[in-house]
């Protein structure tokens, strides 16, 4: 194609002899820049909104000057020492003098969290050394010992050592359940403290049944919608609609009403006989409740796919193939549902990519065992306040969403995608 | 006549946006927040003319922390629990406050005297003191109700579903309270690996009978609709569902963990002027102890107390019900903010795998 | 059940069929078809015919009646166990499918090992000419290489009885003529049965051995095209096959199947009685345009001529075709062959118009 262009088509020229290429760039030049005008707003917007900052997310899990920019003496120290220094005279005398700038300036406590990040139990070290920081005198050795004798411990000078780098794996490292030691070397996170990777693994579980159950629930309905006379399905349609049109919140409470153990679920089964008082089903507050409220949310999103693309499929394909000799259920499954398959696949990408991000339902309805990671992004984004964290395991998240992605365009393709 | 006429209401919006000041004070939202309308917001505009517009949130200090950061605070004055504070004193998110600007106490006290111990900090102005304590549903348990902690994690005695607060703070040092530590060896105790290992035993006896809540309101909302018989929560909420709602809700104060809550202003607040003068305003003996008229919670003044009377329904004695009163003290732990500055990414950490574990 | 049921290949027998218990979309239908028999069911839309070769294949169920295939009775067996090959209006080609795969589907739910699938589906393909097409997708086919597609994966399994649903309908002009051809002569090769639907009555003369012509939920006639054509039963046949022109009249004389017909302005014409049987009865007589003659000595002795005005005359290559006013109608038309020394009429001029007895036929009044 490219050789053709070059060699053949390069010849051609207009009537008035310039180049044809040329010509013709410069006709749809105009247009060109036009529609770029036209899109230009929208463009903006998506940077804005959307490119940068992700961009600042994925900036954000690997940077944090916590420590580097409010200890430049004792990071200045680490730049010149290699590893495995044993930390001097001069070394305490930059400690002792940043921790004095650092109290004057309040910043004690970012340095005091973002080691503490790595190493628990040192934050009250770096604020109280800081509120004496002011009495500290030289030789700053033995006043800084004298304040608090941790201050000779070589693993916290390793910890320093690491933090000292602005920019740092460890946020990432944490978000898989892995640290490092006082050498720095990658090790695993004392058992009771791993969560993250099991998480991970849940959520992805967890979003697959979601995914599972709605288009279980969907296709039915989807066919329906695709085959009932018209103001059938119109209802139908409406019915699917109508989650959409009401609050999220609204939707997950009225779950909460519906399933709790004096719910109206519970209540009824009791009064037909069919649980005891005291055998009231735990229907809520746990896995179960996230799988049923988050299926239910989410429902729409597989059955528009599907119906648009049941739809146009005309009732002579299976008619055809039944007057070929197959079998209802063979007609079915070799037939309707390989031409459904665009509409299962945009279904269940989008229902699960929505279900892997998932946050306010599980949140309310999911009790312990119901969370997902995002409630645990939210958790370090609310709560812990470290944003770092927070970053890349939102981080990890979206990369896993992409990985799924370009698993689902190299097995299926992405132009088969068709969601409406 | 029509030019003349939207001149006029121009001038006159104009007029009105000059002479009206307004601050923005964010809180917590509910019950809480109302009694701080009532006692500080609505008197203060009265006397000084400046308007105070209520902003909510399920934790103030992530929102502040943001705003700092972004450099771009809207908020003038915020309520922060102690622990939050502190730590945001440290990293300079907050403004430091000049202990000259509270005003000294009914009888004369100097302010830094009359404020509980450690009610004032660099940054920050206690207004309250809260307790996490439990409330149980007094229906049912009509014979041999619960009385202390240890009857909170006694599944066997007093069976049905339980609720605590989604976080390790406060259900680790009520794990081992109930364990029969002593409240004030508890925070040594959780120093050490033993330690940690206990509170967390003693909570997995219950884990399976666990609902876990997050919000402040949703404790008394669990006991209401039945779904848990126990749960543990905020003084003035379930006090507020008993005595405003008539709930039969009994609160339990053996093994409270109470702690201090109050103002600070963020970095770089728009209305600096006006939300030191709100503070020296709502920190006063009087406007605490009239808080104390539409809410549950201790003021953290010395002088406030003996001003407390009855509720705003005007026959509650609040007395009693305050986790300060000396008999809701004799089992009580007040909250520590050394420990869970440093070890609450740790625990918390811990807390989260314990929960998803099976 | 008579004699000819019984050794019908397929036999509708009674057959009614209603879709909502209000109204019968096909009423009373019998109809036997003859072992490699070719039978178009024609009619205008909405005429039942289509119902009917649903009832066939099994994607109907009659209401009432017995429809036998080979002596007998499938109103109960499933469409798949039918056995009946079936091309379908747009061809319903499996898009998921390369033709290839569509062609060995049939045989694959048969249960045929992979070479004689692979044999029986090059075979098909041969004889449709698209032996080079295997692994094309139908997507990538032109309509006509689609509809080619679509007759050989009907065939493949060698069914006894074809239906095919307005195969041709998406064509267009030229290639339809062609593939009419096509089918007829796979019809007569293979020696199957082949039942056929369509509303184009062009498409049903050239190809079938025998045309049902349908309407209101019934046979009007079931006749070869020839007969059909030129001795339609009643006036709707008469009217839906070919061009036709209309006299309304009351019967003057009736002998045998002689009769004189007065037309309402007073003339008197000649026809054949095909549904009307007694004098003094109001008719419709129809005669082709083709067999209208305005030479006297064309036409037979003693037979009547009525006055006719010449309106206009259209030349359309092989034929000239004359528009007339006849007995007060405006649109009489009459058809010349354009040979050399035809005569040539002119607008204005008066002229004589007249037939022969047997190609006037005097029809039940619509």
């Amino acid at each position: 194609m490219a050789d053709i262009s070059a060699s053949d088509v390069g010849l051609l020229k207009t009537s008035d002899g310039r180049p044809l290429k040329s010509a013709l760039a410069t006709a749809q030049q105009r247009s060109k820049r036009r529609a770029f005008l036209l899109v230009l707003p929208l463009l903006a917007f998506i940077i804005i909104t959307f490119i940068i900052p992700i961009g600042q997310l994925l900036h954000q899990a690997v940077y944090n000057d916590g420590f580097s920019a409010n200890m430049p003496r004792t990071t200045a120290w680490f730049v010149e020492n290699p590893p495995g220094t044993v930390p001097d005279d001069i070394a305490f005398e930059a400690l002792a003098l940043d921790l004095k700038d650092a109290a004057a300036a309040r910043t004690v406590g970012v340095v005091g969290t973002r080691v503490n990040y790595e190493m628990s139990g040192t934050r009250s070290l770096f604020t109280s050394t800081a509120r004496g920081a002011a009495r500290l005198e030289p030789p700053y050795r033995e006043a800084l010992l004298e304040a608090d004798a941790k201050w000779a411990d070589p693993n916290l000078w390793g910890t320093m050592r690491q933090v000292s780098d602005a920019y740092s794996a460890n946020f990432f490292l944490a978000a898989l359940d892995m640290t490092r030691d006082v050498n720095g070397k990658i090790v695993p996170m004392p058992e009771e403290r791993q969560i993250y990777v099991s998480l991970f693994v849940k959520t992805f579980l967890l979003a697959g049944l979601i995914t599972f159950t709605c288009f279980l629930l969907g296709f039915p309905i989807a066919h329906l919608l695709a085959t009932l006379p018209m103001k059938w399905s119109n209802l139908l349609m409406i019915l699917v609609l109508l989650p959409f049109w009401t609050s999220l919140l609204v939707r997950t409470t009225s779950w909460m009403v519906l399933l709790q153990q004096q719910g109206v679920v519970n209540n009824t089964m009791v009064a037909l006989g069919i649980i005891s008082d005291d055998g009231r089903i735990q229907m809520i507050y746990n896995q179960m409740g996230t799988i049923i409220a988050m299926t239910h949310i989410l429902l729409p999103f597989m059955i528009l796919p599907l119906y648009s693309v049941m739809r146009p499929i005309p009732p002579t394909y299976v008619r055809a193939a039944r007057s070929l000799g197959a079998t209802s259920w063979t007609a079915f499954r070799r037939v309707y549902l390989p031409q459904t398959l665009p509409g299962v696949g945009a279904g269940s990408l989008l229902v699960f990519i929505l279900a892997v991000g998932y946050y306010i339902t599980p949140a309310l309805v999911g009790g312990a065992s119901g969370q997902l990671i995002s409630n645990l992004i939210a958790f370090h984004m609310q709560s812990s306040l470290n944003w770092s964290l927070a970053s890349a395991l939102a981080a990890l998240l979206l990369g896993a969403v992409l990985v799924l992605y370009w698993i689902y365009d190299r097995l299926v393709g992405i132009d088969n995608l068709k969601l409406g | 006549m029509k030019k003349l006429l939207v001149l006029s209401t121009a001038l006159s919006g104009f007029g009105l946006a000059a002479s009206a000041q307004e601050i923005a004070v964010m809180s917590w939202g509910g019950a809480y927040a109302t009694s701080q309308i009532e006692a500080y917001h609505k008197p203060f505009t009265a006397e000084t003319g400046i308007t105070v517009v209520s902003v909510d949130a399920d934790n103030p200090a992530a929102p502040i922390k943001a705003q700092v950061e972004a450099g771009n605070v809207t908020i003038d004055v915020v309520d922060l629990e102690y622990a939050d504070a502190v730590r945001m004193c440290d990293e300079g998110l907050l403004e430091v406050l000049d202990p000259a600007i509270l005003t000294p106490g009914a009888d004369g006290t100097p302010a830094t005297d009359d404020f509980l111990p450690g009610a004032v900090t660099d940054c920050f102005v206690a207004t309250i003191v809260f307790s996490t304590n439990f409330a149980y549903d007094a229906t049912k348990f009509p014979e041999n109700p619960p009385t202390t902690i240890a009857d909170f994690f006694d599944t066997a005695t007093y069976p049905g579903k339980r609720g605590m607060r989604k976080g390790a703070k406060v259900n680790l040092e009520m794990a081992l309270m109930a364990d029969g530590v002593a409240a004030d060896e508890v925070y040594a105790m959780l120093e050490t690996p033993e330690g940690v290992e206990r509170a967390f035993a003693k909570l997995g006896t219950i884990k399976a009978d666990m609902i876990w809540w997050e919000a402040g309101a949703q404790p008394p909302q669990l006991l209401a609709d039945g779904e848990v018989v126990m749960t543990t929560g905020y003084n003035g909420r379930f006090f507020s569902a008993a005595v405003t709602e008539g709930k039969p809700f009994v609160q339990v104060f053996d093994g409270q963990v109470y702690e201090y809550d109050g103002y600070a202003i963020p970095k770089g607040a728009p209305n600096m002027e006006a939300a030191l003068q709100f503070l020296t305003y709502s920190t006063t003996t009087q406007a605490l102890a009239d808080q104390a008229k539409w809410i549950a919670y201790g003021p953290a003044r010395v002088s406030s107390g003996p001003l407390v009377g009855l509720f705003m329904d005007g026959k509650t004695e609040m007395g009693p019900n305050m986790p300060t009163s000396a008999d809701n003290l004799t089992n009580a732990l007040p909250s520590s903010y050394e420990f869970w500055v440093d070890r609450d990414t740790e625990l918390n950490e811990r807390f989260n795998a314990w929960l998803t574990a099976n | 059940m008579s004699e000819s049921h019984r050794d019908a290949f397929v036999a509708f027998d009674r057959v009614q069929k209603s879709y909502d218990g209000v109204s019968l979309v096909v009423k009373d239908l019998n109809l036997d078809i003859a072992k490699g028999e070719f039978l178009t069911m024609l009619g205008p839309s909405g005429s039942g015919k289509t119902t009917c070769l649903m009832m066939l294949a099994g994607f109907e169920t009659a209401t009432n009646g017995e429809i036998r295939l080979d002596g007998t009775n499938i109103n109960a067996v499933p469409p798949h166990k039918r056995g009946i090959g079936m091309v379908f209006q747009n061809y319903a080609l499996f898009p998921h499918m390369t033709v290839g795969e569509n062609l060995a589907f049939p045989l694959e739910v048969r249960g045929m090992g992979k070479s004689d699938r692979d044999a029986k589906v090059q075979r098909a393909l041969d004889m449709v000419q698209m032996g080079a097409f295997a692994n094309r997708r139908p997507a990538q086919l032109s309509g006509g290489q689609q509809q080619r597609i679509a007759l050989a994966r009907a065939l493949v399994f060698d069914p006894k009885l074809v239906l095919m649903d307005e195969p041709l309908g998406a064509l267009d002009k030229q290639l339809r003529e062609h593939m009419q051809f096509e089918i007829k002569h796979l019809h007569e090769s293979l020696g199957i049965t082949v039942v056929y639907v369509t509303h184009d009555q062009g498409e049903a003369l050239t190809m079938s051995d025998r045309i049902a012509v349908f309407n209101d939920g019934r046979i009007q006639q079931l006749a070869p095209p020839a007969d059909l054509y030129e001795r339609p039963d009643n006036s709707f046949v008469a009217g839906f096959i070919g061009e036709n022109n209309k006299l309304p009249g009351t019967l003057e004389e009736l002998t045998g199947d002689k009769a004189l017909v007065r037309l309402a302005t007073g003339e008197v014409i000649d026809a054949t009685a095909v549904n009307v049987t007694q004098k003094g009865q109001a008719t419709l007589v129809s005669i082709r345009p083709e067999r209208v003659e305005f030479k006297p000595e064309m036409m037979p002795p003693g037979a009547h001529m009525i006055g006719a005005d010449v309106l206009e005359v259209i030349y359309m290559g092989d034929i000239l075709r004359a528009r007339l006013r006849v007995a007060g109608s405006d649109d009489f038309v009459m058809k010349m062959r354009n040979t050399q020394g035809q005569t040539r009429l002119a607008p204005g001029q008066q002229i004589k118009v007249g037939w022969h007895p047997q190609d006037a036929r005097a029809l039940d009044p619509v």
